[in-house]
């Protein structure tokens, strides 16, 4: 078992559709295996343990996810935007590695004998081989290591198996299930696993790929224009930069090529996906939940589910529209602090298990528990009928005086208000209760809101413990590329 | 022959085209055939064509099952044979299909 067969059925049976493109190329899904078999052998001629990738989206991301198969060793996709001290450690890890990158990226390595660095136009352009890889099967050799974006320590080394990846898109994907024109616009970075999922589900479903360096609202729109993109994973920051771009155009009349909006990699607030849905009618929204440790999706609110949710005069249903859904081809329980399985409406930790949930780290093993759960560290309680509702990360509950406070419901309520563009509730120290509640808030453009009167917002809406002790008024809130929302860095800010 | 099976194990029908790779499979020894006939290893050769009752094809990227689901064979490359465990026909397994999310 091994992901190269995903490209391999892929180039069999509709090798001339096109896989990717990127500017002016265009990449048949033949072309693709071609280069990916070329690189193999390059890779396995260096001797090297790793292939790691450190360059923007282009061809040889999925070229060297899938070379990296073939020659039966993990690919190792980093983030460019560490800085150079940084990834040269990761490098350090990984070595001897045969490393792709640009020219720029390269100025910022170390020499060292035991990386082949090579540049990305010299990658796609490897001398033709005639040898077929023959990688070895075992389900449980590793395809992919992502190193986790831990803020502190040293970045932990995810680890997802070939069995883990497959089990992911055999169990959710039909093989060839696009329709030829289909266009996924893939704008995540190659070293996030929705970045490697893009690429790997684009293949079976025979979709085209069309890449894009990076995310700006107005060319991300004349992308998907110009290419007639049907399918786009978007997080939430980037759909309501998109929204507010398209603001003014009539409902219905802009991207009339997008089928599928996918949105995920963070909470999506309500007046977001209500006015998305509002002006661009046609296209099928889906939320995904899922981790690097899961190999992606695991759970999912489905374009039915957004539609019952918009129209629904039940508010059991119409709440909906704030769950990430239903569990896919997995199992989802959520747990006590103590352990205990909760029932229905019981907020705790969000327990997940399944073949594709690797739940490992190189060094620290597997974080599975005897029964096969992964602890995501994510809170959350299921309603009645399995819709999974997300309350934030454990590590970002407010313990005040032992009562456990998330984030979440007070920054929906702090949304609500009228003049509040963007909030974020984080922990501040307090001497009587431990940690006390504390906010961070942006205005809309012209608008005003006093401390008193956000506080007693809350009070109304919630309790009294829920009462933000501090509220800080501000430009905009600190988020990282990927649009999460850095607490870490407010927290320290209101401390 | 009967033999073992196990996950990533690959199979080629030696009356068809038809490949498969097994993702699951149960314990013990087992006869998988295709096209009523014994499936070869990877370096298999088509020597015969398909029984006449074992001609309703593969095709592929198609999961197949037997009835308990503790095999699962993908197939990795469509034929005219039939695939059967132990002489009983395989059935599709349908992806539950996610929306497109990723």
């Amino acid at each position: 078992m091994n992901l190269s067969t995903l490209l391999d059925m892929a180039a069999e049976a509709f090798g001339e559709r096109i896989a990717v493109v990127c500017g002016e190329q265009r990449w048949s899904y033949a072309a693709l295996r071609a280069a990916a078999i070329n690189a193999a052998a390059a890779i396995r001629a260096s001797g090297a343990q790793h292939v790691v990738l450190l360059d923007v989206n282009s061809p040889a991301a999925p070229v060297a996810l899938y070379a990296a198969a073939y020659a039966g060793i993990p690919y190792v996709p980093l983030n460019y935007r560490l800085t150079a001290a940084e990834i040269n450690a990761l490098l350090a890890r990984v070595a001897p590695a045969y490393l792709i990158t640009n020219a720029a990226y390269a100025k910022l390595l170390e020499p060292c004998a035991d990386v082949q660095v090579v540049l990305r136009e010299v990658f796609l352009t490897l001398p033709e081989t005639s040898e077929v890889p023959t990688p070895a099967e075992d389900p449980h050799d590793i395809a992919v290591q992502l190193f986790t974006s831990g803020t502190t320590g040293t970045p932990k080394a995810a680890v997802l198996r070939h069995q883990n990846l497959m089990s992911y898109i055999l169990g959710t994907i039909e093989f060839a299930s696009a329709d030829e024109g289909d266009a996924m616009l893939v704008t995540v970075p190659p070293y996030h696993i929705a970045g490697i999922s893009a690429v790997l589900s684009s293949t079976y479903a025979l979709r085209r790929m069309v890449q894009l360096e990076g995310f700006e609202a107005a060319s991300w729109i004349a992308a998907a224009e110009a290419e007639g993109v049907s399918n786009a994973f978007l997080v939430p920051t980037m759909l309501a930069r998109v929204i507010e771009h398209l603001a003014g155009a009539a409902p219905g009349t802009r991207l009339p090529q997008l089928k599928a909006l996918a949105y995920g990699g963070g909470k999506m607030p309500l007046s977001v996906i209500r006015k998305a849905m509002l002006l661009l009618p046609q296209v099928d929204y889906a939320n995904a939940y899922g981790l690097t440790e899961t190999s992606s999706t695991i759970a999912v609110l489905t374009p039915d589910d957004h539609r019952a949710a918009a129209s629904s005069s039940d508010p059991a249903v119409q709440r909906r529209l704030g769950s990430v859904g239903r569990p896919g081809a997995v199992e989802i329980e959520i747990r006590s602090d103590a352990g205990r399985v909760m029932v229905a409406e019981e907020a705790g930790l969000v327990f997940v298990r399944g073949p594709q949930v690797s739940g490992e780290y190189l060094a620290l093993g597997s974080q599975l528990d005897a029964d096969g759960w992964f602890p995501t560290k994510d809170r959350g309680y299921l309603d009645a009928e399995g819709y999974l509702y997300l309350d934030g990360r454990a590590d970002d509950v407010i313990v005040r005086g032992g009562e456990n406070i998330s984030p979440g419901e007070i920054e929906d309520v702090l949304l609500a208000h009228p003049s509040v563009a963007d909030a974020a509730v984080v922990a501040c120290p307090d001497e009587e209760w431990g940690e006390g509640v504390a906010a961070a808030i942006v205005l809309k453009p012209g608008a005003s809101a006093t401390t008193a009167e956000l506080q007693e917002r809350v009070r109304t809406a919630l309790r009294s413990s829920r009462v933000p002790q501090k509220i800080v008024f501000k430009e905009a809130l600190p988020y990282n590329e990927l649009g999460k929302v850095l607490r870490r860095v407010i927290k320290q800010e209101l401390s | 022959m009967p033999s073992a099976l196990k996950a990533g194990g690959r199979f080629k029908s030696t009356v068809c085209e038809t490949q498969v790779m097994v993702i699951k499979a149960p314990p013990g020894e087992h006869l998988l055939a295709c096209g009523g006939a014994e499936m070869g290893g990877p370096t298999a050769t088509i020597t015969g064509t398909p029984a006449a009752d074992a001609a309703a094809g593969s095709l592929i990227g198609k999961r197949y099952v037997n009835a308990d689901e503790t095999l699962e064979l993908l197939c990795t490359k469509g034929g005219a044979g039939s695939l059967a465990l132990n002489g009983t026909p395989l059935e599709v397994k349908q992806a539950k299909q996610l929306p497109s999310s990723d």
